[in-house]
């Protein structure tokens, strides 16, 4: 039962991180209607920075650094290249990610080398003793500052005016232009926070109880694509749910492994690609993602 | 250019080639016929996706799952079952092709991109399965491919060939294979997509709506589509296996998947030349950046911290797909073709200037 319950909140606490990384993914899907494919490499960008500049300038300030970094980088990639782009198809778009993404994890991954580069976090490997459970400081630490920005990205969304144009582009994003509505500031907005977020997310992914930031953090990484799409490509809370789920299911499978030895070594790495092939079957949308209608 | 003349130009340049195709293997070397063939092996599975993402659609990063299914399918087939390796390559293909049909309950209903994170399952899904199932995959290290036999004529080095005066191995019988394979793969490729399929296919990539309101079952052809472009990428498994005289997990991977992607950007979306000719690209960029490492500035050789020529590849093959699509949408294909629309425009210029225009040109 302990282990259980450690596992569970491991994998809600990882899962908390997967959906920020899927909120990302889904606020530039909503604005801009790509499918972002760069993101595992916007991630690892952040990473990178924060692992890169601790030494000289402290943990936080790295953070800080880190943070701008990715925005930087995600607006650039906006406003450079996506925006440039004057292709019919948004599918056509998706491709051009991929083409980013190849050059960004090429070249990061030839600076990384085999380093393991550390974070230089505060919480180190501290554990957390909560009567029987036991569980890394870091976890915690992880799941709070997830729901709080989610939280506050949440209310942003729906209170603020940046929010309010952003839903109006995703809704109609002609009429939103037509509003007064500066839709390549949504559009550059969107990215800018995508990458910001990406970047806190590769802080938790790299920390205690994982080693540090090495060449496969993009494969960690890679997990947030099914989470944003079996909640629902288009849908904020369907990006906090697929996090959760896929956050979970990958904790338990890997905690439970030796009692699923039939499955397989490694059964962790692929269940959430698993879990997310099963639901789109029962729903091709994603669990809160709006069914396409069309009028003829 | 008369009709005829542009037959024959077109005649022409088709007899070059397969001249040119024919007599390599008695001039290069091991290492370039081993490139070629790879490269023949990654235009047969580019054929394959161009039909699904170019002609249709959709994009899949899974394709090389369909590659790791008919590798070792082969493998399987013919060492453990038994089966003559002709038999054992086909029933591969069409495992491929099963394959990919237990996913169309996904393809048939997921659209473009989204369908592109879902086939990211048969990856991940895949990599656990092929280190898993050692028995069937050989684990991490693999398991060798037996040779194909046709009709007694062994595809191997041994027992020895001599061909006017050169020695025939492995490579030079199986770039003949592989050329059969490649023309044939094309030629189907081609009749698909001159064809009824063709239109459907490109209606529903255009406009799905206005595709079903013609009467295009969308589903099944998404579905149907995707089977196909998985059986390509089955056929290119076995040759690719063939090749390399043993299959590894871990080069079926994610990156396989980007490298056939970038083949049909970089070629020319929706078309077989198109498919080819990225494929031809992208498969030689890395071996002659390797080849000439030591000559060209920016790229070290490989182990020695500077940029090694696989990821100059990477690189150079990324930043392609990027301008291509931002600068030059139709690939490289398409740069062919606006070419010879401007040439002879240029050529009419200058007539033009340099004497009076005739009366129909008033």
């Amino acid at each position: 039962m302990t282990t259980f319950l450690e596992l569970l909140v491991n994998g809600i606490s990882v899962g908390a991180v997967y959906a920020l990384i899927a909120l990302g993914f889904v606020v530039i899907f909503k604005a801009t209607e790509v499918v972002n494919f760069t993101h595992a490499s916007l991630l690892l960008a952040g990473g990178f920075l924060v692992a890169k500049l601790h030494p000289a300038l402290g943990f936080w300030l790295a953070l800080a650094a880190g943070v701008a970094g990715a925005a930087l980088v995600g607006a650039l990639i906006e406003f450079l290249i996506i925006r440039r782009a004057r292709v019919g198809s948004h599918g056509v778009l998706a491709i051009v990610t991929i083409g980013v993404d190849i050059l960004l994890t090429t070249e990061l991954t030839r600076e990384i080398g085999t380093d393991v580069l550390a974070l230089g976090d505060p919480w180190r490997d501290q554990v957390l003793h909560l009567g029987p459970i036991m569980i890394a400081e870091t976890r915690v630490v992880a799941l709070g500052v997830a729901a709080a920005l989610i939280t506050a990205f949440l209310l942003a969304f729906k209170f603020t005016g940046w929010g309010v144009a952003m839903r109006a582009t995703a809704e109609d994003a002609e009429t939103a232009a037509l509003m007064g509505v500066r839709l390549g500031r949504v559009s550059l907005s969107a990215w800018a926070v995508a990458g910001a977020l990406a970047a806190i997310a590769a802080l938790f992914l790299c920390v205690f109880p994982t080693p540090g930031l090495d060449r496969s953090t993009t494969a960690a990484a890679m997990k947030a694509f099914p989470a944003a799409i079996l909640g629902g490509l288009d849908s904020t809370t369907g990006a906090l749910a697929g996090g959760l789920i896929v956050g979970v299911t990958e904790a338990l499978m890997s905690g439970y492994q030796s009692q699923l030895a039939f499955l397989g070594r490694g059964i962790g790495d692929a269940a959430p690609f698993l879990v997310m092939i099963a639901i789109l079957l029962f729903r091709p949308a994603g669990i809160f993602g709006t069914k396409e209608l069309a009028r003829v | 250019m008369s009709r005829r003349s542009r037959w024959i130009t077109l005649g022409a340049v088709w007899g070059a080639v397969v001249v040119a195709a024919v007599v390599a293997p008695f001039y290069l070397e091991g290492f370039w016929l081993q490139t070629g063939l790879f490269a023949m092996s990654a235009a047969v599975g580019a054929i394959g996706i161009n039909l699904l993402t170019g002609a249709t659609g959709q994009l899949s990063l899974g394709h090389a799952f369909f590659l790791a299914v008919g590798a070792y399918a082969y493998v399987y087939l013919s060492t453990d079952v038994g089966l003559p390796t002709p038999l054992a390559a086909v029933v591969a293909v069409l495992l491929a092709g099963a394959a990919g049909g237990a996913f169309s309950p996904i393809a048939g209903r997921l659209k473009g991109a989204y369908l592109g994170i879902a086939t990211l399952a048969l990856i991940f899904g895949g990599q656990h399965v092929l280190f898993n199932a050692e028995p069937l995959t050989g684990g991490y290290n693999g398991r060798a491919v037996p040779p194909m036999e046709l009709f007694g004529f062994v595809f191997a080095d041994s027992p020895g060939l001599v061909l006017l005066n050169v020695p025939f191995g492995a490579l030079e019988r199986l770039w003949f294979l592989g050329l059969v394979v490649l023309a044939g793969a094309a030629a189907f490729a081609r009749g698909v997509l001159r064809g009824r399929p063709g239109l459907a296919m490109n209606t529903i990539r255009d406009h799905e709506i206005a595709a079903g309101v013609m009467g295009v079952p969308v589903a099944r052809y998404r579905a149907g589509v995707f089977v196909l472009s998985s059986m390509y990428g089955g056929l290119a498994g076995v040759l690719v296996a063939l090749v390399f005289q043993r299959a590894v997990p871990d080069y079926f991977g994610f990156l396989l998947s980007l490298d056939y992607l970038a083949m049909i950007v970089i070629g020319g979306l929706g078309s077989v030349a198109g498919a080819v000719i990225g494929a031809v690209f992208v498969s030689l960029l890395p071996q002659l950046l390797t080849r000439y490492s030591d000559a060209l500035p920016l790229v070290a050789e490989p182990g020695s911290g500077g940029v090694s020529p696989a990821e100059a590849a990477r690189i150079l093959y990324g930043a392609a797909v990027v301008t291509l699509v931002l600068f030059l949408p139709g690939g490289l294909l398409g740069l062919a073709t606006r070419l010879r629309r401007v040439i002879p425009r240029i050529k009419e210029l200058r007539w033009l200037n340099s004497a009076p225009a005739p009366a129909s040109r008033r």
